[in-house]
């Protein structure tokens, strides 16, 4: 980044404008190419995993050599908060608007200006620990942390130092089956609040010829929590599920869309590699870059091969404290910068705010008002009776559990209502790349079609008509089967008439059958429901067909 | 008003002169004001006293413009002209408002009307240059912001403007408030009206100056370590230092946040308490701003004639030993002796009083301020706004930039600053010194439960020589002893002249300082306002102006 030639915003560096902070043909073209690959609502799986490995000649050694190591592995995770104004100030913040068009003397912070604390951010930090099962501070403070950077405008960012709001707790989860299953816990060492710094857009050319940067000070100020893990996960796997239970979190909470791509969870890998047996940490390399769950779990693969082939070839000393950064084209991850001494960010308590002070009785109601959590409900749903995979789609993600849960208040059957979600419904949302708050069923006609088939009224094969219907069109199950007359026949008296009458238009076929050719039941079968127009019921129209099919034998 | 016709005083004469009165009311309602009587035709007319008490200049402009004795655009027209003949010999305005006589004009037509009027109306308020105005550059006197011009105004500012008030223009100041002197601005030097010679102390050295030699008639200061109070006692004015938090820093370009307070100064008690009353109050842009409710500080000024003989009976005032020591010039200490006799002979109970840990204070300041100016300043990076140093490299744009914009003073403190914060150096110095700030926080809590009042002198010495302190960073700071203690506390100080020492062609003067308990800003002002009053023999008015304001 040094080497960067800065020549930053603005033409009359004796007077401020702030629309001479920006170039903006070149800003906006950048942005509209960010918001073009973004944007993905739905949360991402994790992708099984292609094993990489630096050459192929080397991966027997490499995997000779991995069972004698063990990977120690800690997150950092930054989760901006989805509050209505920034932490600060009053400035909204909506990703993707037009560089510094979401900005004030504060966030730009300019001479004089002074932050105030955005109460929301507080609460979503309180909900985030209580959450995560920690300890909370019902004393902290903010502190400044200092380092000159464009994008950061008051040359320190407003955080949390050596009293974090949260601290000690802990986050339960299931790996899925894919990969193995089985229950997993970290460890939180904290979680504190803080402030987002700007963002640095590069540009080639313009009126220089040299390469130039802007700032972009629209995400300067907005709320993040920092959430550090303990150093418990010890693969790829483990870890991209850590991120993916924390958005899942964060998203249950409602404190953030947790979205990647939009850098709204942020991970940052902290990844070391020692002998399997020897207690003392070995040199921890730092991961940036990684912007979804793949990623984080492909470049921790990659970066554990790394170390592990330097460890067993005796270039361990080739592992140096630095920060890698991953690179997605080419799979693997690339120095980005050697740490020169600790940096000293020469903290102090932040002086132009108030102690952060909590009362049991704050506390004790936002406790009683958070959600279900995605660890109980999984819970919840095991006892139900669901597999693990059944419990592990429904409850990934919120919106999907809760159509789930209000489908059950409805009366459905448990299995019954997970499998027309997991199956048809998930299939039609994957087609039409709908979230499942886009499709027009609702949980209470979803029950209302599995009741309807269970208690007959309707055929299997007419109850999934009806729900492509209901998931397009929207309507309810009664208005759809009085509407297109689909109730079920269940008079034997008239299921027996459509037998009959196609018994004596098939003399051939019946000629066969009675000949031993018994497999022609089901030509037969087929023809009444067709004359039925799919309502008889199956169960008695084969009962009656026997019948008659066997009748003059 | 009708304070100038009283003849002079003793303090047996109280009773003696019940027809002449000074009467303070409060700023609302406005018609009571009215109803005074009209004694006087302008407010730089004390002829008829060969001693007059100071008085308000805020409430004889009101009552001149609510008479039509005067109109607006005539009152401004005498500040401005005689702010025009002095200002080449004092340079205490960085900048001077082209818009003055047309805000009186509106006013003027306001009147006109007979439209209410704002309680500040037609006052002109000069505003210390680190303090944002909207349309008007706020350099902080520092090159590293020549030619801004701020996209706000300050909370303060915006509600002298709210209430009628006139700014008149920018007061020169060290920069970002960081001197005693008032040398260490990038763009000038001021002079003290009392002796051009010498300076006008500082950082507020501007805003002091321009009040003193009635270039305006009250001006905003900032006190982080006594920049009010120093150059009110070397100007010879009224200087009030609030409580922390009473008023908003929202604007104030910060030096130190934890010990910035934005300060009055005025020629008269009354209107430094009218102006602070104006600026006070709650700001929901300021998280450290108090919500305490703002008493009416004017309902403190007791009309003379309404004094007891022993007006101040029972007060107990604490005199701080640790004040009076060595190095305090004799002429200082004896002039706050005096001044100590006479609140004894108002009734006051004086005692010296002894806060050990008072010499503490000064290491304890500096390296506090110090280490906060070094993170508030890091903003002036050349990146966003003020001067850029173009660079062909991020880390070159940062250091050019930095070490062309701030002058040495400035870069002295973010060094200190910086090297108080680094790892390793913290426990020692940073934290030791909040200790210290506890000490002396609780010291004078002690003291306070055991007096109304604290005094001290201002400053150990008069007005110095221009130069005579600038080479010697330490001497300069040592002259803060008197006034660092009482940010470190948060108090609220009031700085008043009490008397004079010789230098210069007509006497230095000296200020007391006296210290309150927190939010107590109305009990001080009560207090030197009556000792303003009852003031013998004195005449805070510079030679550079006392043909004119005779």
């Amino acid at each position: 980044m040094a080497s960067t030639i800065f020549r930053s915003l603005h033409s009359h560096p004796f007077l401020f404008h702030p629309t001479a902070l920006i170039r903006r043909k070149y800003v906006i073209l950048y942005c509209t190419m960010r918001s073009a690959q973004t944007q993905t609502a739905t949360q991402e799986k994790v992708k099984p995993q292609v094993k990489v490995s630096p050459h192929s000649t080397q991966s027997k050694a490499l995997e000779k050599a991995s069972k004698d190591y063990e990977a120690v592995i800690g997150i950092e995770t930054h989760v901006q908060l989805n509050t209505l104004t920034k932490a600060f100030c009053s400035c909204p913040y909506n990703y993707g608007s037009p560089p510094n068009t979401s900005v004030c003397p504060i966030c730009m912070g300019l001479p004089g200006a002074l932050p105030v604390l955005n109460l929301k951010v507080i609460e979503s930090a309180v909900k985030v620990g209580l959450a995560l099962n920690c300890k909370l501070s019902l004393n902290s403070k903010f502190d400044r942390k200092q380092y000159f950077y464009p994008d950061l405008p008051k040359g320190y960012q407003i955080s949390q130092f050596d009293v974090p709001i949260a601290t000690s707790g802990y986050i339960d989860l299931d790996l899925p089956l894919e990969f193995g299953g089985g229950h997993r816990k970290f460890g939180i060492t904290r979680v504190h609040m803080e402030e987002d710094a700007g963002k640095l857009l590069h540009s080639e050319g313009g009126s220089y010829s040299q390469e130039t940067a802007e700032v972009d000070l629209n995400r300067a100020g907005v709320p993040l929590l920092e959430i550090v893990s303990e150093p418990d996960m010890r693969n790829g796997i483990e870890a991209a599920e850590y991120a993916a239970e924390l958005q899942r979190l964060v998203r249950y909470l409602g404190v953030s869309n947790g979205n990647m791509q939009e850098g709204s969870l942020r991970c940052d890998v902290n990844i070391s590699v020692r002998p399997i047996g020897q207690l003392q940490f070995g040199t921890k390399v730092e991961i940036k870059n990684l912007n979804s769950f793949s990623s984080v779990s492909r470049a921790i693969d990659y970066e554990i091969s790394r170390q592990v082939l330097l460890h067993s070839q005796g270039q361990d000393k080739e592992i140096v404290q630095e920060t890698r950064l991953w690179e997605e084209g080419a799979q693997k991850t690339v120095t980005m910068r050697k740490k020169e001494g600790l940096a000293d960010y020469r903290y102090f308590p932040e002086p132009d705010l108030p102690g952060v002070f909590l009362t049991t009785d704050y506390v004790d109601g936002i406790r009683n008002s958070l959600p279900e959590l995605p660890e109980t409900k999984r819970r919840r749903y095991e006892k139900m009776g669901l597999s693990m995979q059944d419990v592990l789609f429904l409850a990934n993600d919120m919106n999907v559990a809760e159509f789930f849960d209000t489908t059950i208040t409805k009366g459905a059957d448990v299995k019954l209502a997970t499998n027309w979600i997991m199956g048809d419904i998930a299939a039609y949302m994957k087609n039409e790349k709908l979230t499942i708050n886009e499709i027009k069923l609702t949980p209470q006609e979803l029950a209302e079609l599995i009741a309807s088939i269970k208690d007959g009224t309707i055929s299997g094969k007419i109850g999934k008509e009806i729900l492509f219907e209901l998931l397009a069109k929207g309507g309810t199950v009664k208005g759809l089967i009085e509407a297109k007359d689909l109730v079920q026949i269940v008079d034997p008296a008239e299921i027996e008439k459509w037998v009959e009458k196609v018994l004596s238009e098939n003399p051939k076929q019946l000629e066969q059958y009675r000949g031993g050719k018994t497999k022609l039941q089901g030509y037969f079968a087929g023809q009444v429901m067709k004359l039925s127009k799919g309502k008889a019921n199956p169960g008695l129209l084969n009962k009656i067909l026997l019948e008659k099919l066997n009748a003059k034998s | 008003m009708i304070s100038t016709l009283q003849p002079p005083r003793s303090l047996s004469h109280f009773r003696s002169n019940p027809t002449l009165l000074l009467r303070y009311t409060s700023l609302k309602p406005l018609s009571s004001l009215s109803s005074q009587p009209v004694t006087h035709s302008t407010i730089t007319d004390q002829s008829q006293s060969p001693n007059p008490p100071s008085h308000s200049q805020i409430l004889s402009t009101r009552h001149s413009l609510l008479s039509r004795h005067l109109t607006a655009t005539q009152l401004a027209e005498s500040f401005l002209t005689r702010l025009r003949l002095t200002e080449p010999h004092l340079r205490s305005f960085l900048h001077v408002s082209d818009s003055v006589l047309a805000q009186a004009r509106e006013l003027d037509e306001k009147i006109q009307r007979n439209e209410e009027l704002g309680p500040l109306a037609g006052v002109l308020v000069a505003i210390k240059d680190n303090i944002c105005t909207a349309e008007m550059p706020s350099t902080a006197g520092s090159r590293v912001l020549e030619g801004y011009t701020p996209p706000y105004d300050a909370t303060a500012v915006r509600k002298i403007k709210e209430l009628g008030g006139i700014v008149v223009g920018k007061t020169n100041l060290d920069e970002f408030g960081m001197g005693s002197t008032t040398e260490a601005s990038a763009y000038q030097v001021t002079a003290n009206p009392w002796d051009i010679s010498r300076v006008p102390g500082g950082s507020s050295g501007g805003s002091a100056a321009a009040v003193s030699a009635r270039q305006c008639m009250v001006s905003l200061g900032s006190d982080t370590g006594g920049s009010v109070r120093q150059p009110a006692s070397f100007c010879g004015v009224v200087g009030l230092k609030p409580t922390y938090g009473r008023v908003s820093r929202f604007g104030l370009m910060a030096y130190a946040s934890s010990l910035d307070v934005i300060g009055c100064f005025g020629t008269s008690v009354a209107d430094a308490g009218i102006l602070l009353h104006a600026i006070s109050g709650h700001d929901r842009l300021d998280a450290t701003s108090s919500k305490r409710e703002v008493p009416d500080f004017s309902a403190q000024f007791v009309s003379m004639n309404l004094l007891e003989s022993k007006p101040l009976k029972g007060l107990r005032i604490g005199l701080i030993r640790e004040t009076l020591d060595d190095g305090v010039d004799t002429g200082v200490t004896s002039a706050v002796r005096t001044a100590a006799l006479h609140l004894e002979e108002l009734g006051c109970c004086v005692t010296e009083v002894s806060l050990p840990s008072f010499s503490l204070g000064l290491p304890a300041y500096y390296i506090l301020a110090s280490s906060e100016s070094s993170s508030n300043l890091s903003r002036y990076d050349g990146v966003r706004y003020g001067n850029r140093v173009a660079a062909d490299e991020l880390n070159s744009q940062y250091m050019d930039s930095r070490a062309k914009g701030f002058g040495s003073e400035v870069k002295r403190r973010i060094l200190t600053g910086t090297y108080a914060l680094s790892a390793g150096y913290y426990d020692a110095y940073y934290k030791r010194a909040q200790q210290v700030r506890t000490v002396i926080q609780k010291s004078f809590k002690t003291a306070l439960d055991e007096h109304d009042i604290l005094i001290s002198p201002a400053a150990p010495s008069a007005a110095y020589k221009i130069v005579e302190k600038k080479n010697d960073p330490l001497a300069m700071y040592a002259g803060d002893i008197m006034t660092v203690n009482v940010n470190l506390a948060g108090l609220p100080a009031m700085v008043l002249p009490c008397g004079f020492v010789e230098g210069g062609p007509a006497g230095l003067p000296v200020g007391l300082q006296m210290i309150g308990a927190a939010f107590d800003e109305g009990k001080l002002l009560k207090v030197a306002h009556i000792f303003e009053q009852t003031l013998q023999n004195c005449r805070f008015v510079p030679p550079l102006i006392a043909d004119e304001v005779a």
